[in-house]
């Protein structure tokens, strides 16, 4: 048992950046456990998804045709049995919103422990150390633990697989268990569209939770108008209904790569980060020095933003 | 409908700390309800109040200092809670994701909810994995990240929306018993009323030890162990103004002129 099974991710007919760095982390621990590195790809074109993950480091894919688009059901029940068949020691899957959809199930159900969000691992004999953060990123921890386990990966954190390989393919036919699929994908739906997008903006002034009320955001929207900017914003303020959806900027919101990104109270959550890394220049108004928006900001202002967006507001009447 | 809804109290920590060992030292940490377990409560107590759900019930696991947590819960309108602990728990650092859905799943057993409603993930630990876990161990259907069920449940489905990353949202019916794992942004959480307050001093409050729930010590040997904790190396290489809000202000607005803003 020292095999890795790492499993893809698609969606609407594409595969997603996670897979190919799924490949990169699956290959890491195949060389450390002296084992293979066996994918499954599950539902939808499977045979055009598998010659694209044929990538270098890959030994066999294993292609499960059940299923058009995600059903977690379906995962469940096929990664589950796939690990009974090739007894890997560790299954991979992505810390995705679809990953942390079965994953679980998938470890409860071959009663391995589990272990989310990885940001590094490595192996040595039975012991798998995981690098994780912690109360929103303020502290990374390493944790131990033996065995088999399940473990996802955060996307971004390893990277894509490149070259190719001439892994085996092969289709693998689970036994699904009809009545135990008691879940159905009905559609899909783009949301945040509205009468502006962020994603165009060369210029943005991005607000987070360091706003503190609803009524405190005038003075974002008038410096916003003092720079001819665009408004857009991290989480919080979307949750609490202080800006629409199409204004959220991060992994479940819109990917903005402006010219100017001015981040005010915004303390640089990994899924806020995702959604504006690219920008040209990242300025950030914050109290916190240590705030995690600091390690990508080009300039950094610690400072109270009620002090400081009226002055530079101010700077530009 | 009966409602079970997991919560958890959470450790938060101030800007500034210091570690000790693989924890954070005790003075700069504070205790709240998870973020995302709030969202939880207040769909519950929706359905409730539109007369869908005829009660909700938390669930907590932790020591009794937790219990003011557990309260707030109560305060916004749950109707009772149920408090695991135990002498077995008290050393474990890292509680791992079968050792809660384990616990949980003996007060699924006892409760028979038809529908589990639970916060995405907790602000401390943060593996997102509980409820999930907690479903596929009961035998419950399941939904991850939630931010929108709809009211209805005809013929025993509960029409979620799922919000994947990108903007897209995906649709799912999903048959009860199920669990939910709800994302911020579902609801409005609101604040305890002072009468909720009042009222949750006198709603119950039962506290449940491994040898009422059946379980086997052995079966919450956390196989996590936490080596080391320590700040994540800064990787800033910002320009830092320093000076008054006028003297900053006035440096950022050099630089936006030079970068041709507002020109």
């Amino acid at each position: 048992m020292t095999d890795i099974l790492a499993v893809a991710e698609h969606r609407r007919g594409d595969l997603r950046d996670v897979s190919y760095e799924l490949v990169t982390a699956g290959r890491q621990l195949a060389d450390e456990t002296g084992g293979e590195l066996h994918l499954a790809v599950i539902s939808g074109t499977v045979e055009d998804f598998a010659e694209k993950l044929n990538r270098e480091g890959v030994d066999a894919i294993h292609t499960v045709t059940d299923g058009e688009e995600f059903n977690h059901d379906i995962y469940t029940q096929t990664v589950t049995q796939l690990a009974d068949a090739l007894d890997p020691q560790y299954v991979l899957i992505p810390n995705s919103v679809n990953g942390l959809d079965y994953a679980p199930a998938v470890g409860a159900n071959l009663e391995r422990p589990l272990i989310t969000d990885t940001i590094a691992l490595t192996t040595e004999g039975q012991t798998l150390t995981a690098t994780r953060e912690m109360y929103g990123g303020k502290v990374e921890t390493t944790t131990e633990l033996e065995g088999p386990a399940v473990v996802t990966i955060r996307s971004a954190e390893w990277p894509k697989a490149e070259g190719t390989s001439d892994a085996t393919i092969e289709s693998f036919e689970p036994e699904i268990d009809e009545g135990a699929i008691r879940s159905t994908v009905t559609g899909f739906e783009e949301v945040g569209s509205g009468d502006v997008d962020i994603s165009d903006a060369e210029v943005l002034v991005s607000v987070g939770r360091g706003i503190d009320e609803e009524e405190n955001l005038e003075i974002i929207h008038e410096l916003a108008d003092a720079l001819d900017a665009t408004v857009s914003s991290s989480r919080p303020i979307v949750d609490n209904g202080w800006l629409p959806k199409n204004r959220q900027v991060g992994q479940s919101g819109k990917v903005v790569t402006p010219d100017v990104y001015i981040a005010i109270g915004i303390s640089g959550a990994v899924q806020h980060v995702a959604g504006m890394k690219g920008s040209d220049t990242i300025v950030a108004i914050n109290t916190d020095p240590n705030a995690p928006i600091m390690d990508i900001a080009d300039y950094a202002i610690t400072d109270d933003l009620f002090d400081v967006v009226p002055a530079l507001t101010e700077a530009f009447q | 409908m009966k409602i079970l809804v997991p919560v958890t109290e959470v450790a938060t920590v101030e800007d500034e700390f210091e570690i000790e060992g693989t924890a954070i030292a005790e003075q700069y940490l504070g205790a709240d309800l998870n973020e995302w377990d709030d969202y939880a409560i207040e769909e519950a107590v929706q359905l409730q109040e539109a007369g869908v759900a005829d009660e909700v019930v938390t669930v907590t696991i932790g020591p009794e200092e937790c219990e003011q947590t557990i309260r707030q819960a109560l305060a916004k309108g749950a109707d009772r809670a149920v408090r695991l602990w135990d002498d077995a728990l008290e050393d474990i650092d890292l509680l791992g994701v079968d050792a809660k859905a384990e616990l949980l799943s003996a007060v699924v057993d006892d409760e028979d909810p038809d529908l589990v409603l639970t916060g995405v993930q907790a602000g401390d630990d943060a593996f997102g994995a509980t409820g999930v876990s907690l479903a596929a161990t009961v035998g419950y259907e399941w939904a991850a990240v939630v931010n929108h069920l709809e009211h209805d449940f005809e013929d025993g489905v509960a029409s979620v929306r799922r919000e994947l990353e990108g903007g897209v949202e995906e649709l799912t019916d999903i048959e009860l018993p199920a669990v939910l794992t709800i994302q911020t942004g579902i609801n409005e959480p609101r604040y305890a009323s002072l009468r909720g307050i009042r009222q949750a001093q006198r709603k119950p409050l039962d506290v449940l030890e491994l040898a009422d729930l059946g379980v086997d010590e052995s079966a919450i040997g956390s196989a996590i162990t936490l080596t080391e904790m320590y700040e994540p190396e800064s990787e800033s290489d910002a320009t830092i103004w320093e000076g008054g809000a006028e003297e900053t202000a006035g440096k950022l607005a050099d630089l936006l002129r030079e970068k041709g803003v507002a020109q």
